[in-house]
């Protein structure tokens, strides 16, 4: 009978002999057969060259320490989008010898969930602003400002795109900001992340039936989903930002007495307008497919009632009728 | 099993006076250390001294950045690049240098043989710093790994580290096999597994052929966890098994009970890497028995912690006597504190209130900081004075306790009840950003109690280089024997009997 207490051999060979076949058996056992069954969803497509080297550079700045892409099965989550399923990962692959498949689900939320963020915030001029100063946009964030993904340029040259800074964020010396290949490709990168649809008829693919919204009172819900969903571009208190997003506050269809306008371009998004002699070049993500005709509802009312906006206020059934034409084109 | 044999302490330990301090047990220089042992845990424990500051440093300007987020304009000074710096650099710098350099001394003293190889301990010691190094510059330039947690370092920065692991390992192995005691002793059970796992853990970690997709989150997981648990946990408490009875002068409570906490731990330890994944796509099932293990954890935690506790029974008031002591009770106090609140953040309700908060940044941190560097602290301030003869200054051990305790204490409770407050915000349904602004105050308190914990590390930096050996010439340092000598005959008849089941 071997003694682990006087035999060395016996001792260490057996805590080497267990150890190595627990981790086949919880580790590498199960990672060998999920890399096996791996496709990926079939509306997904490979990432571009320049989403490469977006995603690329998200890995080399560090952005997975404080943003997950991960949407977990569980109701806090429903905001970023359905649950992840392991096809969504199915593409992550080493990008050369040296370096490993990219790890990208996460383990911190101190930023949100990014899986949705090419979705949720589509506006490269947004997406510009914000990795060279979050706080251009979202003023109280943590996030570092990464600079060096810019260059300063005294004249911006033809087809050079210029970030649109608000007044104190520029560089001191007045110089303008315009946008690099890695700026672009990271931003690249961001607008590809969108979850692909489930296949058909698949058990996670039905939408679960809005429960956060079934807790809320109606005016709480609208100021909740403003905060959620609008107040990146257009702020906290729907003033926007002077030339690049339009303020809600005494916006003409935001007050008008008529809501269907306001309802549709919620639903539908919106770029390229001019409200009050300035166009507005950052495209407004359309919410037909984010929200519900009840979350939609509250979030218009909080428009038209809030900062000193007085219109009248629509209901859900509103926003239906107004969805359904939409359905027909 | 013998557990019998240890000689008792000849009547009480400490002076008939209180002052500021309480005097410590003083030691001179054990006969029987061999000087080229010496030097090398004193050079380990060098490196490791200043992979500490730095890493605390760069620990101390990210806190600081999220109070402050414009204060980093460069690109390697931002937030995402120092994080995995400062995390690779307290692990493999500071944490596993330490832990090495006593694991020599406790290896060779408790198996009564010098070392097999001198300079293969060198060797490691270089490789390791290379590893630090490089795998440091290639973070800042924006190379890493993946993105993954605490495996960022590519394969040829960590490299060196696995070589270093497998010819310590090794060393190890000879310097066990030649033992002059019947009996392996139990911290050499630890000691030498942690150096086994830990090198098989790296190798499965970054070989290929498995790692893509989800495969590769399987890995992590079970990476992640186990280079914590399977390389600090075991390499520390191995030691503490040497140091604890030796500094209480006392045999350890249970060898059976250590026995059975080695063997629990690897059973089960192993299982439950993927815990770190709970409600992401990882089958459902490796989840369940990540948490099904993680609850199993109990046994080899209480039971460790118990033979601790027991073999400290009646003789607690030591404690304050001694400079190594308080740490090493500080450092099981959070052992078991921080395992079991591991155990409870593996559950799936639980998970859901701290999964991706702040809270998990206070549990490895009372992990890596309350428990392994206390640890290793204790090891320093109880095994460097035995074998330079040269003591700390007391009054300054004790500020870098309470500094170093008091940090850890603010730190972690700020995170932990901020964490938590994220956690609500989100299943409350608030916007993001109301989460952020709520941290606001919980990131302050957690800066102040990580400059607490810096300057902590200036001080035991300090102190460190106070209990070098003097050169030649200026040897004046030996405590006057009236102050401590009764003390210093209590620690001669406990240097004489080196382990327990001698």
């Amino acid at each position: 009978m071997l003694n682990f207490h006087t035999n060395a051999r016996a001792l260490y060979g057996a805590s080497f002999a267990v150890f190595l076949l627990l981790s086949l058996i919880v580790a590498v056992g199960p990672a060998y057969w999920a890399q096996e069954n791996n496709a990926p969803l079939p509306g997904s497509r490979e990432l571009s060259e320049q989403e490469q080297l977006g995603q690329h550079i998200y890995i080399s700045e560090g952005c997975v320490a404080c943003h997950t892409q991960q949407v977990r099965p569980v109701p806090s989550d429903e905001v970023f989008g359905r649950p992840a399923v392991p096809a969504d990962f199915a593409r992550f692959k080493p990008k050369d010898a040296f370096v490993q498949a990219p790890s990208l689900l996460g383990s911190q939320r101190t930023g949100p969930d990014l899986t949705n963020i090419g979705k949720r915030q589509p506006s490269e001029i947004w997406q510009n602003m914000h990795l060279y100063n979050p706080r251009t946009v979202v003023p109280d964030s943590v996030m570092p400002s990464h600079p060096w993904l810019f260059k300063e340029v005294d004249t911006p040259r033809p087809g050079q795109t210029v970030v649109q800074l608000p007044e104190g964020f520029g560089p001191a010396n007045g110089r303008a900001v315009v946008t690099t290949e890695q700026s672009e490709a990271l931003v690249a990168y961001l607008l590809s992340l969108k979850q692909d649809p489930l296949p058909e008829g698949s058990a996670m693919g039905a939408k679960k039936g809005g429960a956060k919204a079934d807790d809320k009172g109606g005016g709480d819900l609208g100021a909740s989903v403003y905060a959620t969903s609008c107040a990146s571009c257009h702020q906290d208190k729907g003033q926007g930002m002077p030339g690049v997003f339009p303020p809600l506050v005494g916006d003409p269809v935001v007050i008008d007495e008529d809501p269907s306008d306001h309802i549709r371009i919620v639903l539908e998004g919106l770029q390229g307008k001019e409200i009050n002699g300035v166009a507005y070049a950052s495209p407004m993500t359309a919410f037909a497919a984010i929200l519900d005709d009840k979350e939609i509802a509250a979030v218009v009312n909080h428009e038209r009632t809030s900062w000193g906006n007085d219109a009248p206020t629509v209901t859900p059934a509103d926003v239906a009728k107004i969805r359904a034409t939409l359905d027909k084109k | 099993m013998t557990t019998e044999g240890i000689i008792t302490a000849k009547g009480r330990v400490g002076p008939a006076n209180r002052q500021l301090t309480v005097a410590k047990v003083a030691v001179s220089q054990g006969a029987g250390v061999d000087p080229r042992m010496t030097r090398i845990v004193l050079a380990y424990a060098a490196f490791a001294t200043v992979w500490l500051v730095i890493g605390t440093l760069i620990g101390e300007f990210m806190g600081f950045a999220l109070v402050w987020p414009e204060m980093a304009q460069v690109s390697w000074l931002s937030f995402g690049r120092l994080r995995p710096v400062h995390t690779n650099m307290v692990f493999w710098g500071w944490a596993s240098l330490g832990m090495l350099g006593l694991g020599h001394y406790v290896v060779t003293v408790t198996s009564r043989v010098r070392l097999h190889s001198y300079a293969l301990a060198w060797v490691a010691l270089g490789l390791i710093n290379l590893t630090v190094v490089v795998g440091t510059l290639f973070l800042l330039a924006g190379v890493n790994n993946g993105g993954q947690e605490y495996r960022e370092y590519i394969w040829p920065a960590m490299l060196p580290f696995a070589l270093a692991l497998m010819l310590t390992g090794y060393n190890f192995y000879r310097t066990i096999e030649s033992r002059q005691t019947d009996e392996i002793y139990i911290s050499n059970w630890w000691i030498l597994s942690a150096i086994i796992w830990t090198t098989v853990l790296a190798t499965i970690a970054y070989l290929p052929g498995y790692q893509e997709g989800m495969g590769q989150t399987i890995i992590q997981g079970y990476y992640m966890h186990q280079g914590v648990g399977m390389w600090f946990t075991p390499m520390v408490l191995g030691m503490a098994y040497y140091l604890v009875p030796k500094l209480l002068n006392t045999p350890i409570y249970s060898y059976s009970l250590g026995a059975l906490a080695f063997s629990t731990q690897l059973l089960f330890y192993t299982m439950i890497g993927t815990h770190h994944f709970i409600f992401s796509p990882v089958p459902w099932w490796l989840q369940t028995v990540a948490i099904v293990f993680s609850i199993g954890m109990v046994i080899p935690v209480v039971a460790g912690t118990a033979n601790f506790a027991l073999t400290a029974r009646g003789k607690w008031s030591m404690i304050r006597k001694s400079y190594a002591l308080p740490f090493l009770a500080a450092g099981i106090f959070y052992y078991c504190f921080v395992s079991l609140q591991g155990s409870l953040e593996a559950l799936r309700t639980a998970n859901l209130y701290w999964h991706f908060t702040n809270f998990t940044v206070g549990h490895s941190h009372f992990s890596m900081y309350g428990f392994i560097t206390f640890m290793i602290w204790g090891g320093i301030y109880g095994m460097v004075p035995h074998m330079t003869g040269r003591n700390p200054r007391q009054l300054l051990v004790g500020v870098h306790f309470w500094l170093a305790f008091v940090g850890i204490g603010i730190y972690g409770v700020s995170l932990s009840i901020g964490g938590h407050l994220q956690g609500v915000s989100w299943i409350a349904g608030e916007a993001f950003m109301e989460s952020v602004r709520m941290m606001a105050p919980f990131w302050l308190w957690r800066a102040v109690g990580g400059t607490l914990m810096f300057v902590s590390h200036l001080l035991f930096a300090y102190n460190f280089w106070h209990m070098l050996p003097k050169k030649q010439g200026e040897d004046a340092a030996a405590p006057a024997p009236d102050e401590t000598g009764e003390c210093e005959q209590v620690m001669d008849a406990a240097a004489n009997v080196e382990v327990a089941n001698a």
